[in-house]
């Protein structure tokens, strides 16, 4: 099992690099509801309706789609476990869209976990890959887009240490504002 | 709040110290992140090499990741790779030992053994 939401959405973004994304989106959403919404959205190579049908087995995963494995199940269970949903669609060629909803006040709702490491760790791992990051809440709604970092920087890499331990906190800033006192385990901003 | 000035300041400063960077003689650090590495723990490890690297102006090393090496149950697992290939694969990891790998293995050149997949295997 994986500890936080933030960590999954980490692991489920692996797979989207592994098929090949030039661009991830990914979106946090309070939706007033009481529901979290959790989106990770690739433009990779995307899956055909047969491994589609099989990516939340763990038990029918084979070597050759070893690059789903445990990770989706997982997550699956953690939205399930919190009385949410889970959807996957994939389109050959196009992309895959992972979806997963949890009740916010479910005892057994995974906290959200460090989302400026979530993304620092991907651009790290693969630099070239335009990362966005969407976060909304009746706070407001804010969007991190690594093309916007790679503006202000000119030819400086985004991956270099000290930009990433900035991007680390400027991500984890954002999401206090946003989710602060939305979610019981961010301490608010005011 | 962290803002876009300090980000063009910080650009200025990185800039000045590009030429200095030798990854291709130095140092690689891979951790494993497959969900097997990220489930025990390699996030956390991962970042302690990012921080413990920026803050000590390690111009040498570079840090990347991998995926399942088949190990899960010694994750997380972070190898060592010196410019001539040899490797020292250090098992078990967490955030503080990652930082005396830094400061023992990466600056001062010495491995730090009790955290070597050698040690796991003889214990």
């Amino acid at each position: 099992m994986l500890r936080d939401i933030s960590l999954h959405i980490h692991d489920l973004a692996e797979n989207s690099i592994t098929a090949g994304a030039t661009q991830i989106d990914i979106s946090v959403c309070a939706d007033g509801e009481g529901f979290l919404c959790v989106e990770i959205k690739d433009n990779g190579c995307g899956m055909s309706e047969e491994l589609l049908a099989r990516v939340t087995d763990p038990f029918t995963t084979s070597r050759t789609t070893r690059k789903v494995g445990m990770g989706i199940p997982f997550f699956k269970m953690a939205c399930e476990q919190a009385e949410g949903v889970f959807r996957i669609q994939s389109e050959p060629g196009k992309g895959t869209q992972t979806r997963g909803t949890f009740r916010i006040q479910h005892i057994d709702r995974l906290p959200l976990g460090d989302l400026g490491e979530t993304v620092t760790m991907l651009i790290l791992e693969k630099p070239e890959i335009r990362y966005t990051l969407t976060l909304t809440s009746n706070r407001g709604a804010y969007q991190f887009d690594t093309d916007g970092i790679r503006e202000v920087l000119g030819d400086t890499p985004i991956d270099d240490y000290e930009i990433l331990e900035w991007i680390k906190g400027y991500v984890d800033d954002h999401t206090g504002n946003i989710f602060g006192g939305v979610l019981d385990e961010i301490v608010g901003r005011t | 709040m962290k803002s876009l000035e300090e980000l063009r300041a910080l650009k200025e400063k990185t800039k000045a110290q590009m030429n200095l960077r030798n990854e291709q003689n130095g140092l690689r650090v891979v951790v494993g992140m497959a969900t097997c590495g990220i489930a025990a723990g390699a996030r956390p490890v991962m970042n302690t090499f990012v921080e413990e690297i920026a803050k000590r102006q390690l111009n040498n090393v570079k840090v990347t990741m991998t995926g399942c090496i088949g190990l899960c149950k010694l994750e997380p697992i972070v190898e060592v790779i010196d410019p001539s290939g040899d490797k020292v694969t250090y098992v078990k990891m967490d955030a503080q030992k990652a930082a005396r790998v830094v400061a023992e293995h990466l600056v001062n050149g010495k491995i730090v053994s009790e955290y070597t997949i050698k040690a796991e295997e003889n214990s």
